[in-house]
């Protein structure tokens, strides 16, 4: 990035972060459509997704208008490639078993939780009013994965096993997430999002609570972290969910008789 | 909550040369439209999903005026992405249409966020009688911890009920049962 961004390309970056993350995470709670293993599950898990493609569907919009090059909401969510999604590595990670699911549900829930709750405050209207829509969503979604991450880790000796285990491995995933670079720097500075400090002690706040409570040991303080994202580093399952999730419109551009 | 200047429901086809629609009651189009038409009119939009209130009930409608020569209607979404927002749209538009209303206009206005303090008494009264529970509660009230609120069952009135889910059929409802009658219910979350 270079040193002379302004805040609206700074801007215009931030906004696909939040529709991305958004986006995929609902991508990836959709491929358990059918597969969940509870109705009541596969309902909360369809419902949560419908939430974020919602919230991605109006950063998308506003993101497009910014960008001003002619695409629209959706050639941005569909004919974007991998190296220009901007998601976290957290939220493309595979669902795993349902301690995973519901894992990297909770990490991502609460970094989402403070960032939306920053972001209603923010003085761009549109950013406000967009996430004080998002915000009675994502408390949602927080209380509900933060219970299921109690109940595995104090629940029987295998699901805490299993919880401890998805903790573990979705740690490296978390720092990039909860850390801000400069495009969070400058928004900061101009009033808009978390205060970058206070997130990451939000977060870890939060997150310690939730994993005493559920009996769960923390992952070391020190713990190597994965980046690259926020530059459009992922890991390689994006490129599969993009094949997954982008085959129709690239295949049938602007299809619009289904 | 009663609207002020809503006028009573008029009969269906009564003097009317034309038969406007089956659905929406015809507007008599010898007046100029006023705004208490138009709410009117809202009135009998309903809510896909829970066909038992309209939008209006719901309070998804926040604001009716004419500006500029057109009718200008504020509607906030339930949920950022509910399927039902643009198919409630589209169903307030031709409502407008059919009642001969051709300037009207449909403006998505998501500050401040919908809520289910918004819902009227009239709306409460038929979400119940259609079998889901009314929210309970101020959403205001509700912190991230959440309280669990006692929820009425809707079949036969027992306050002996449990959560099966945090969500249910759609995404503005939980699923309940109650220990009494043994039925299930959906619940309309308290946001």
């Amino acid at each position: 990035m270079s040193k002379t961004m302004t805040q609206q390309e700074a801007l215009q970056e931030y906004l696909l972060r939040l529709a991305d993350s958004d986006m995929i995470l609902g991508q990836r709670l959709c491929e358990l459509c059918g597969k969940a293993p509870a109705l009541e599950e596969e309902m909360a898990l369809m419902n949560v997704a419908l939430d974020l493609v919602g919230q991605a569907r109006n950063w998308y919009e506003y993101a497009a208008e910014l960008i001003d090059d002619g695409r629209s909401a959706d050639e941005l969510a569909f004919r974007r490639d991998a190296h220009d999604y901007r998601n976290a590595l957290m939220v493309e990670q595979p669902n795993g078993d349902y301690a995973v699911t519901m894992g990297r549900q909770f990490f991502f829930d609460a970094w989402h939780y403070f960032t939306i709750a920053a972001l209603t405050k923010a003085p761009d209207e549109r950013i406000a009013s967009i996430a004080a829509k998002a915000a009675k969503e994502v408390q949602y979604h927080l209380r509900r994965s933060s219970e299921w991450v109690k109940r595995f880790g104090d629940g029987t000796e295998e699901s805490h096993q299993r919880m401890q285990t998805a903790v573990d491995d979705l740690w490296r995933f978390t720092g990039e997430m909860i850390e801000a670079d400069e495009v969070e720097q400058t928004l900061f500075k101009a009033g808009i999002g978390p205060d970058p400090e206070q997130l990451v002690a939000d977060w870890k706040g939060l997150v310690n609570e939730v994993l005493a409570e559920a009996t769960l040991t923390p992952p070391p303080e020190d713990a190597w972290m994965y980046r690259g994202a926020k530059v459009g580093h992922h890991t390689e399952h994006l490129g599969f969910i993009l094949a997954e999730m982008q085959f129709l419109q690239r295949a049938y551009p602007d299809a619009k008789t289904w | 909550m009663p609207r002020p200047g809503k006028p009573e429901p008029r009969s269906l086809l009564e003097d009317q040369p034309v038969i406007a629609s089956d659905r929406i009651p015809a507007r008599d189009r010898s007046k100029p439209v006023t705004e208490a038409d138009v709410w009117a009119l809202l009135d009998e939009v309903k809510d896909p999903e829970v066909p038992a209130v309209s939008v209006v009930e719901l309070g998804m409608v926040r604001r009716i005026a004419e500006e500029g020569g057109e009718w200008v209607v504020d509607v906030t979404p339930t949920y950022s992405g509910c399927p039902a927002t643009e198919m409630i749209e589209d169903s307030i538009e031709e409502a407008l249409q059919l009642a001969g209303i051709r300037n009207g206009r449909i403006r998505r206005v998501l500050t401040p966020a919908w809520t289910t303090d918004w819902i009227t008494e009239e709306g409460r009264r038929k979400l119940q009688e259609f079998g889901i529970a009314p929210p309970v509660g101020s959403s205001s009230k509700l912190t991230l911890k959440g309280v669990e609120e006692v929820i009425t069952c809707p079949h036969c009135g027992s306050d002996h009920t449990e959560r099966v889910s945090e969500f249910g059929s759609t995404a503005c409802k939980a699923l309940y049962r109650c220990l009494d009658c043994r039925e299930p219910f959906d619940y309309f979350k308290c946001i």
